[in-house]
């Protein structure tokens, strides 16, 4: 599905991803962890494309990313920050990104549905709180169908009914054979829903694998004691 | 935002036509006053438009950033639709009043026209240079200042800088250059061919002086016009490679 060789990129002089290989196999969903700054986010957008890699290549599907775009359709990408122009309203964004892949067919009245935001949306962009606002950009994400679904911290600003719902709406996306790519901080989420983790760490994968396989390399009986004592042995 | 802001432009207009006219009564009179105001304004509108259209819309970009678009689409788009909206509110609230005097049937429509179409380059020009600036820098302040600087520079700077290098170099022969240096401005060259149509010696400054010769001729109005084409396509082109290129 994804296939990633020896990505470097750097900003300025902060090496952000220092030679990543990884390779994702269709089906399942994969967490892609590590502390603030290791090169998450980085990593993901130059999936995207939105960050060109200094050297390195990222192949989706056999075709390569870099100055291609037409991929991206097969992608439903939910960002970090919901930064939405604050002008529109709820549903003409909605409206607006739905012209944007006219091929695909949208399934966003479900999702409105789902996370009750029927009324919100008259609403304009910029009056809504964060947690609407994420809920807004997970209806953008979800309302296409496509091969590969990449989250970018989807758990930010959601109340416990919604977190309980996205599980449940990755779960069934899950069923449907889809690669779901995933980065959070929040351990107990990762543990529940993810099939397989890779740690990064310094720009450097650190760990790929399953949780238990994470357990016992690290000898702890808990994931989040497993992830807390790679941090802790890393610093030292 | 974009559109607001382009509505308040775009009255600016009608109503500085209409009181130039009014005040006047008299077409190229109203004509060369339009010019001193388009000359320095319509760049200064671009540039300030410019950035701050790409700095407010940065969420936005990101956001179709990740959808199955061209980059380079996304980019242009932008800068073509700021670009046009802000040359048609030129067009069309200067148009508007001149049209309802009657400049058909004047003499002074080509005049008029001329300045139209130089105010619009000018627009082009200037909103592409300030994407250009915003694209280059992250943080919103230094590229207002940098962006105003430029305006600064082409629309007053350079005109002195210009005129104490004619006075320095006194003693050589300078067509060549000065006739170099106004190509190398937009906003010197659209002076210098809307003075020139507009036959008005004594108005001409030192800079336009030299070139009266040369602008009069079919082919330095050739030259002149792909110059300013030239001012359009290599700014444009810098948006395409930086827009490739930028990491968000």
């Amino acid at each position: 599905m994804i296939k990633i060789e020896c990505l470097h990129k750097k900003f300025g002089a902060n090496q952000v991803l220092k030679g990543i290989d990884l390779e994702i196999k269709k089906g399942g969903i994969f967490a892609v962890l590590g502390p603030n700054g290791s090169g998450k986010t980085t990593l993901i957008k130059s999936i995207l494309g939105m960050v060109i890699p200094n050297s390195g290549s990222i192949k989706i599907d056999e075709s390569v990313v870099r100055n291609n775009w037409k991929y991206r359709s097969d992608i439903n990408y939910l960002p970090q920050i919901a930064n939405f122009p604050g002008n529109l309203k709820v549903k003409e964004l909605i409206n607006m990104i739905k012209d944007l892949r006219t091929r695909k067919k949208a399934d966003d009245q479900y999702l409105i549905e789902l996370f009750r935001l029927e009324s919100y949306m008259d609403k304009k962009l910029s009056s809504l709180s964060g947690g609407t606002k994420q809920k807004v950009n997970l209806v953008l994400t979800f309302m296409f169908d496509s091969p590969l679904i990449i989250l970018d911290e989807p758990t930010t600003g959601l109340d416990p009914i919604s977190h309980i719902r996205l599980k449940e709406l990755i779960k069934t996306e899950k069923t449907k054979g889809k690669t779901i790519l995933i980065t959070s901080h929040i351990m107990s989420f990762v543990e529940e829903i993810a099939d397989e983790i890779v740690f990064l760490l310094e720009g450097e994968i650190y760990f790929k694998g399953s949780i238990s396989q994470l357990k016992s390399k690290t000898e702890q009986p808990d994931f989040e004691h497993a992830i807390a004592s790679i941090l802790t042995t890393s610093d030292a | 935002m974009r559109s607001r802001w382009s509505y308040v432009y775009f009255l600016f207009y009608l109503l500085l036509g209409i009181v130039l006219l009014f005040l006047n009564n008299d077409l190229s009179k109203a004509v060369i006053t339009l010019m001193n105001v388009i000359i320095i304004l319509v760049p200064l509108i671009g540039t300030v438009f410019g950035v701050m259209y790409y700095y407010n819309s940065r969420e936005f970009t990101e956001l179709l950033l990740a959808q199955p678009l061209k980059r380079s689409s996304i980019f242009l788009g932008q800068y073509f639709g700021v670009a046009v909206s802000l040359s048609m509110s030129l067009v069309i609230g200067l148009g508007l009043p001149f049209i309802f005097y009657g400049i058909f049937n004047s003499s002074a429509i080509w005049d008029f026209s001329l300045l139209l179409i130089s105010g619009a380059f000018l627009t082009f020009i200037f909103t592409a240079l300030a994407f250009v600036i915003a694209l280059a820098n992250e943080n919103k302040i230094k590229g207002f200042g940098y962006a105003i600087l430029l305006w600064l520079f082409m629309a007053v700077i350079y005109d002195g800088l210009f005129l104490m290098s004619l006075i320095y170099f006194e003693d050589y022969p300078l067509d060549k250059f000065s006739l170099a240096t106004t190509m190398l401005n937009p906003v010197d060259l659209s002076r210098v061919l809307i003075l020139l149509k507009l036959d008005i010696s004594a108005l001409l400054g030192y800079t336009g002086a030299v070139f009266q010769k040369f602008f009069g001729t079919s082919l330095g109005l050739i030259i002149s016009t792909s110059m300013l084409i030239l001012w359009v396509v290599i700014p444009t082109g810098i948006i395409y490679r930086m827009a490739k290129r930028k990491d968000f």
